[in-house]
């Protein structure tokens, strides 16, 4: 106790490696959280290491590049935009309503977080591909087929990415007291008012990490979309997709495209975090 | 819903607020609530129990927040809830003051927007709702912490802003859940004193849930004792401290309660006894109340700081599980609350003289 007192006094002036509260994990942890650290941070290293930075510049110029990335930003910001019209609803509905079967429901609509995302696709292609439950119809009568689209991308990226959302803005909304909301509805405020005026503001911490985790998973998504909307240049294919196809092709230009990918997510989520989950 | 709150507005004039006459049955859980309570316009009233007694309950089926299974609840003749016409307003069409046990102010809005949040939810103007509520703010003693937030106010600041959040509304019914509960000591006073002003100044019926007999005896012209679900008693305070008819109330008799004149920091008593308080005190007729508790004994004179000394004979004694209440005569009547092995160092038995110490702060005062 005297000991530890000490020593963590002395490394509150910057000094060595101090315990920050609790018991010491025994040796054997701290060694295995270390090869931990090692095997996810070494890709990260050989990434740095391999990139070969002098392409950077072609890279980044390369009109096929540029429109995969386009295409990334767009629709992973798309399935995002999505994800939250419709998951943060559907977040209320099962923080909120108690039915039969609910908790089978639930469990199905997350489901896609770790379904193999190429099921997801198949899924997909099974609903609204050409011969698709409901893809079928819609072609049928409005001659619209969705598959191996752009909207195919979002949507392949929404399926994947919203349950993310979702399990977190109902996690955030269980926390909530929901006594506020009482005391909302007796002073008079409305559904609408109580939503947007004290559980919205009040939900904005796990909604910003919700909407980041949501974003990132689109953002990587590749099974689901190369099998529901394909790898078609310029139209379906996205960071992912070409990194992969660049990795056959050639290992440098994917190394380069797989850095940028890493810049675009880090840049997004520091943004991220800096606009909202400093509100926490 | 909304049409019938509307009519039931329409009907009522603000200028004349009503009664509440309110029968609620309530089975939830355990608790088997049946009750029947009236409020008069400016009258307050203390409902008072144990925990578990449906308290809690009972204010919140007022307020819409749990329906009736029976019964009728009707403010200024309107009426609220009546399950067998079918009749139930929301608690937004109510408008049912209500302030809660710990204050459940909005975090993420300042004082001057969670005062505001009523009347503009019932669709006043941003800035009219904020200029409203300023003045509420001062009138509470808090305009200069408008524009903090919660986390930033004490808890006694944090309920003077729930009561304001409370009345700005111009609520027909005022409902308090144990208001201070949640306060210490000297917020509780401080607390105390405000809220008689303002449910003096409030002109509709007053409903206080507590489980402390001095909140209610210092607050309520009239004392409800709910226990089990069911009104044991229904009194004014002292007419329940003469003759409580429960166990559980029995314990508000265990409060010293006095009656006399203010004078300075003393209170001269019905017997001309004077008591010394810790706070100055208003002139004129006030009641004085004394917890069993500060009332300390000893064998000899004692030498501390107690402003409140006399010589006593102890005239019967009471004897509980892990306390004891020594009834004493001879000076100012009153009944120490304290432990069997002080009783047994003191060597008490009836007739017994001893030394009686209340220390003026533990002297509590308040206008009649």
């Amino acid at each position: 106790m005297m000991r530890t007192t000490r020593r963590t006094a002395r490394g509150g002036s910057g000094g060595p490696i101090v315990r920050s509260a609790g018991v010491a994990p025994p040796r054997t942890a701290t060694l295995l959280g270390l090869v931990a650290l090692a095997l996810l941070l070494l890709p990260l290293a050989g990434l740095l290491v391999r990139t070969p930075w002098a392409g950077l510049g072609t890279l980044l110029t390369d009109p096929s590049v540029l429109r995969a990335l386009r295409l990334s930003l767009l629709s992973s910001f798309a399935a995002l935009a999505l994800s939250t019209i419709l998951g943060v609803p559907l977040a209320l509905v099962f923080a909120r309503y108690d039915f039969p079967g609910k908790a089978v429901v639930r469990a199905l609509a997350v489901l896609p977080m770790v379904l193999p995302p190429v099921v997801g696709g198949v899924g997909l292609l099974a609903a609204f591909g050409r011969r698709g439950i409901v893809g079928g119809p819609i072609e049928r009568l409005t001659g619209v087929s969705v598959p191996f689209t752009p909207v195919a991308v979002v949507l392949a990226a929404t399926f994947v990415a919203m349950p993310f959302l979702i399990v977190t803005v109902e996690s955030g909304l269980r926390l909530l007291d929901h006594r506020l909301e009482d005391a909302a509805a007796t002073l008079g405020a409305d559904r609408w008012t109580i939503l947007r005026r004290v559980v919205l503001p009040l939900l904005l911490p796990s909604l910003a990490a919700g909407m980041a985790l949501c974003w990132a998973r689109a953002l990587g998504e590749f099974g689901a979309t190369i099998t529901f909307a394909g790898n078609l240049p310029g139209r379906t294919q996205t960071m992912p997709l070409a990194v992969y196809l660049e990795l056959e092709r050639s290992p440098d230009a994917a190394y380069l495209l797989s850095f940028v990918l890493l810049l675009v997510s880090v840049v997004v989520l520091v943004a991220l975090r800096d606009r909202f989950l400093r509100v926490a | 819903m909304s049409h019938s709150s509307r009519s039931a507005t329409a009907r009522s004039d603000p200028r004349q607020p009503g009664r509440l006459h309110a029968r609620v049955e309530v089975h939830l859980g355990t608790l088997d609530l049946d009750v029947e309570v009236v409020a008069e316009p400016g009258e307050v009233v203390a409902i008072l129990g144990p925990n578990g007694a449906g308290k809690t309950t009972f204010l919140r089926a007022l307020a819409g927040l749990i329906p009736l299974d029976a019964g009728r609840v009707s403010v200024r003749g309107a009426v609220l809830e009546d399950p067998a016409a079918g009749v139930r307003l929301t608690p937004q069409d109510r408008h049912v003051g209500v302030v809660f046990q710990d204050h459940l102010l909005f975090p993420h809005l300042s004082a001057v927007d969670n005062v505001a949040f009523g009347r503009q939810a019932r669709g006043e103007r941003r800035t009219a709702a904020r200029q409203h509520a300023r003045e509420w703010l001062d009138r509470v003693g808090l305009g200069e912490h408008a524009d903090e937030r919660p986390g930033a106010l004490s808890g006694g600041q944090a309920q003077r802003v729930a009561l304001a959040r409370a009345l700005a509304t111009e609520p027909h019914l005022l409902l308090l859940d144990e208001p201070m509960a949640a306060l210490d000591v000297d917020a509780r006073r401080e607390i105390r004193r405000e809220l008689r002003r303002h449910l003096a100044a409030f002109g509709g019926p007053t409903l206080l849930i507590t489980h402390e007999p001095l909140e209610a005896i210092t607050l309520a012209d009239r004392l409800v004792i709910l226990e089990g679900g069911r009104i044991v008693q229904d009194a004014p305070p002292r007419e329940i401290a003469r003759r409580p008819r429960s166990d559980w109330a029995a314990r508000l008799v265990g409060l010293n309660l006095y009656r006399g004149t203010g004078r300075d920091h003393d209170v001269e008593l019905a017997d001309g006894t004077v008591l010394a308080t810790g706070d100055r005190v208003v002139s004129g007729e006030l009641y004085v109340v004394i917890h069993p508790r500060a009332v300390v004994l000893h064998a000899e004179q004692p030498v501390g700081s107690a402003r409140n000394v006399w010589q006593a004979t102890v005239d019967s004694l009471d004897l509980y599980e892990d306390h004891v209440r020594v009834h004493l005569v001879g000076g100012v009547p009153i009944v120490a609350q304290i432990t069997p092995a002080a009783l047994a160092e003191l060597e008490l038995g009836e007739g017994s003289r001893v030394w009686v110490a209340v220390k003026a702060t533990e002297v509590d005062a308040w206008v009649a």
